[in-house]
């Protein structure tokens, strides 16, 4: 099934819009990025039909990755169908003519922003995340002369500290998405503002794991099976989020919810912010109880 | 996705006309991403040996994959070295078809090429990024006999669930301390894409090898 | 029972259909024609290829039109065009000195060689609304017309005009302007990301293309005591010239076009360290088209971030070479600024549920100020959104 069916190739436009030089470019970047685990590579981002901030730099990095044989799934929010995802997976349908679907199984190539799939992804399998801000001391440091200092002695301490004066103050740490990682021991790492619920998803993942970042023109990656550790504290070890409340459609308590809000009273309800594996569950569950109904 | 490589004999480096240029890839948009996917992924799980299936003229002393790679990545923003001795056709080619410069010494190439029957320059020679730069470094691609047989390495690392084994005959003596001594340079060192006909393997340098 | 939201796309479609109409107004009245656009509104022009970095009028027109008139909007699109362009290689640099020059002004001396020309200029012009404008053709239109004091139209301004800073070099009262040994190619901003320190080639390229508004206001600090330069405008000039490009099979120049360029030169004291005696220095603007505000805005900020190199203090906004050079890209500001009208909603969940837990935990010591502390779940809040996530250690 594919994704976005009534979108024409258009035949004005490089294969994936990019000109050859500028897939050279990246593609060289991204090699480099896999053998420095964590590190942003900076590289020469072009403007693209999307603006800034509007996940450029994954559309660049996908566009340089992307071949006829590829099936691209595009998801925002853990949604196949927010404004954002319908646009760049029409977008890439109009440069490619690639398959797209809705299904984390069948996709090669997983643009993606702000979550990763629930559904386990598997060996072969790439994620492309989309990057806002990619240093992860930027709010300790503005200066990127200075931070680029502190990744090559490893000097990570002001992070630390940072998280620990939340844990005095509050209780708690308060960093809840994006939440700064350790790869393979060596560099730390800004996630892309995922939930901190999806960081252990990051850790040892069969999958490759790309980020880019357009507006900041870095490129990084996660090899598989790679470790990836997220910053925290003997006595305050990093947790993740669980719900007493269950999916209102699928009953998932393992996924991800976003919170619905549906009536001036403030009535809410609960559902799974992966739209897909919420609806997968449901077509499992209607497929379990049908022989009863035909009873 | 795993590429799957067939090489057309009538490609390959014949009895080309002296001054004759080969061509590049049949489909230089779909072949360079095709090249690109398997790199990456060999880099992405070092040891594995991949093979690749395009089409391009190959230049005498060149494997049909070393081309395949260099037609992929190099071009005039990526300096290329090659070993001194190498044919001028094949200089010719790489000249015409990626638009790279050759320049004269390892350090100071993004990628040194070193095709069969040549020696590769010392890991310690080619460069090797800067601490604030560590991206800015070579990645070294070496032409070896065969990546089936030969001494058994152990591989373990980002990319590799628990270990791999690569079997690689062809590589200078020396190689393995070489390697450690890059591996433990990390972040700095230089990677290394290792050809064989027309087949790939990575060895990112955060890969940790053993006898 | 909630029903989830689907139809995003269908919500787009309408989307364009809205903005469509939006963008043609009333159908009644005559549509805009790019000619319009590049002969009477030449200034919005000029400002789309300066910041859009590609010298085109047509399409530059073309991209106002399509963006309603929104400039940064229309330089987007020329830049998004710009990346699909073939590369073809790079000019011989141009010589301002050559210029076929329109205007011509110097506020450093009160005469020069080839004389002070104003040319079209709004500096001497009351702001005064003129209504005359309302109808087809306006009464200032009338009298360009008629012939002047002279009886006919004003002769063309001399070919070749020295540039007053060439004078001053010729006195050595100037740093020199020369390329650096070996005439390296320059600095390419499309084509790397730039990194720090970054050389002037790398800076300049940068404001050619940076924000007009951005460059005014800290080109404006450094006048109101954020900066120390104290200019002086020692020439402006606009006009056009031929733009030439070496061919290497014919070994020799061809003209591939001729442009419009706004340049300006601001002149500035230095005071001379232990190698060097003093002497005035440089900073220097230049835009595509008819753009003196920004030209000068840019001087002035070039001759800003020079500061620490010239041994100056340099701890003002304009002396910041990152804070200056990351933010001067509207089609970056404005992307990133409006991006926030993306959906949020996951990471606005995640800080929700923790501000509702601190908040339980304050209520909790402040309702029981003997309470153990954070770990307890209030025993009312099984149904409050506060106990609805608990924090789980990962394994």
């Amino acid at each position: 099934m594919n994704a976005s069916p009534h979108v024409e190739r258009d035949a004005h436009y490089n294969f994936g819009y990019l000109d050859e030089s500028t897939k050279r470019m990246l593609r060289r970047a991204l090699l480099k990025a896999v053998a420095i685990p964590g590190y942003q590579v900076p590289f020469g981002s072009r403007e693209m039909p999307l603006p800034y901030g509007w996940g450029t730099g994954g559309i660049q990095v996908t566009a340089s990755l992307i071949g006829a044989q590829d099936v691209l799934k595009v998801i925002d929010q853990g949604s196949d169908d927010t404004t954002n995802a319908i646009n760049i997976r029409r977008f890439f349908a109009r440069v490619t003519g690639v398959r797209t679907t809705e299904s984390t199984p069948e996709a090669s190539i997983v643009p993606t922003r702000h979550r990763i799939p629930e559904t386990p992804l598997r060996e072969g399998q790439i994620m492309v995340f989309q990057v806002p801000i990619s240093e992860p001391l930027r709010w300790l440091e503005p200066s990127e002369t200075e931070t680029r200092t502190m990744h090559a002695l490893a000097e990570y301490g002001a992070m630390h500290v940072r998280l620990y004066e939340d844990i005095a103050h509050h209780g708690h740490i308060a960093t809840t998405y994006d939440y700064p990682v350790i790869v393979n021991g060596r560099y730390m790492m800004r996630p892309s503002p995922i939930p901190k619920f999806d960081n252990p998803k990051l850790d040892g993942n069969p999958a490759l794991m790309l980020f880019g970042a357009g507006r900041e023109k870095r490129v990084y990656a996660v090899p598989p099976y790679t470790r990836v550790a997220s910053l925290d504290f003997e006595d305050h070890p990093f947790t993740v989020e669980r719900w007493s409340e269950c999916c209102d459609l699928c009953g998932s308590r393992e996924s991800f919810l976003d919170e619905i809000i549906l009536d001036d009273q403030g009535t809410r309800r609960f559902v799974c912010s992966d739209t897909e594996y919420c609806g997968q569950r449901q077509a499992a569950q209607a497929h379990d109880a049908a022989p009863e109904d035909q009873a | 996705m795993e590429p799957t490589l067939t090489l057309d004999p009538a490609k390959a480096s014949g009895p080309a006309a002296a001054g004759a240029l080969l061509s590049g890839f049949d489909d230089p948009v779909a072949d360079a991403q095709a090249v690109f996917r398997a790199a990456l992924h060999a880099l992405s799980h070092p040891g594995r040996v991949t093979p690749l299936a395009v089409r391009s003229g190959v230049p005498r002393g060149l494997s049909p994959a070393m081309t395949a790679v260099l037609l992929t990545l190099a071009d005039g923003d990526a300096p290329l070295w090659l070993p001194s001795g190498v044919g001028a056709d094949m200089a010719r080619f790489l000249r015409f078809h990626c638009g790279c410069r050759i320049v004269a010494r390892p350090d100071m190439a993004t990628f040194a090429a070193v095709p069969a029957g040549f020696e590769p320059p010392a890991l310690a020679d080619c460069n090797p990024g800067e601490p604030a730069y560590p991206d800015r470094s070579a990645t070294l691609i070496i032409e070896v006999a065969s990546l089936q047989e030969g001494e058994p390495l152990r591989l373990t690392g980002p990319g590799i669930r628990d270990t791999q084994e690569l079997r690689v005959s062809g590589l200078p003596a020396g190689f393995l301390a070489q390697w450690q001594a890059n591996h433990r340079c990390f972040p700095l060192g230089v990677d290394v894409l290792l050809t064989s006909g027309r087949q790939l393997c990575g060895l990112p340098r955060t890969c940790r090898m053993e006898a | 029972m909630y029903v989830a939201v689907k139809g995003g796309e269908r919500a787009i479609l309408n989307s364009y259909r809205a903005l469509a109409q939006y963008r043609r107004g009333d159908e009644t009245v005559p549509e805009l024609t790019l000619a319009q656009i590049r002969q009477q509104m030449p200034l919005a022009v000029s400002r789309v290829m300066a910041e859009g970095a590609l010298y085109d009028p047509h399409l530059a027109a073309l991209a106002l039109k399509q963006a309603a008139g929104d400039a940064i909007e229309a330089v987007f699109l020329l830049r998004a065009y710009r990346t699909t362009l073939p590369r073809l290689g790079d000019t011989e640099p141009i010589d301002t000195g050559r210029m076929q020059l329109r205007r011509r002004i110097s506020s450093t001396f009160k005469d020069v060689p080839g004389g002070q020309v104003l040319g079209p200029t709004y500096d001497y012009t009351q702001r005064l609304l003129d209504f005359s404008l309302e109808d087809g053709e306006a009464r200032t239109v009338a009298s360009a017309r008629a012939p002047d004091a002279a009886g006919a139209t004003p002769a063309p301004l001399e070919a070749a005009m020295p540039r007053v800073t060439d004078l001053l070099q010729h006195d050595a009262l100037i740093d020199p302007d020369a390329p650096p040994p070996g005439d390296p190619a320059p600095f390419d901003l499309t084509r790397q990301p730039l990194g720090f320190p970054a050389a002037r080639p790398a800076r300049l390229q940068n404001l050619a293309r940076a924000d007009e508004g951005f460059l005014l206001s800290m080109g404006y600090s450094t006048q109101r005591g954020y900066g120390n330069t104290h200019p002086f405008a020692a020439e402006i000039r606009y006009g056009s010239l031929e733009v030439e490009m070496m061919i290497e099979e014919l070994g020799a120049p061809v003209v591939i076009g001729e442009i419009d360029v706004t340049e300006c030169q601001m002149v500035s004291q230095f005071a001379g360290n232990a190698q060097e005696g003093p002497k005035f220095t440089r900073g220097y603007g230049l835009t595509f088209g008819y753009g003196e505000r920004k030209a000068m805005s840019m001087a002035l900020v070039d001759r800003a971030l020079r500061a620490a190199e010239l041994g100056e203090a340099a701890d003002s906004p304009a002396n910041d070479h990152e804070f200056v050079l990351y933010h001067s890209d509207n089609v970056e500001a404005s992307g990133f600024v409006q991006h926030l009208k993306l959906p949020h909603y996951v990471d606005f969940q995640a800080n929700l549920e923790l501000l509702r837990r601190l908040r339980a935990d304050h209520e909790r010591q402040h309702a029981r100020p003997t309470a153990a502390g954070p770990a307890d779940v209030p025993a009312t809040a099984v149904d409050s959104p506060a106990a609805a996530r608990q924090e789980v250690q990962t394994p």
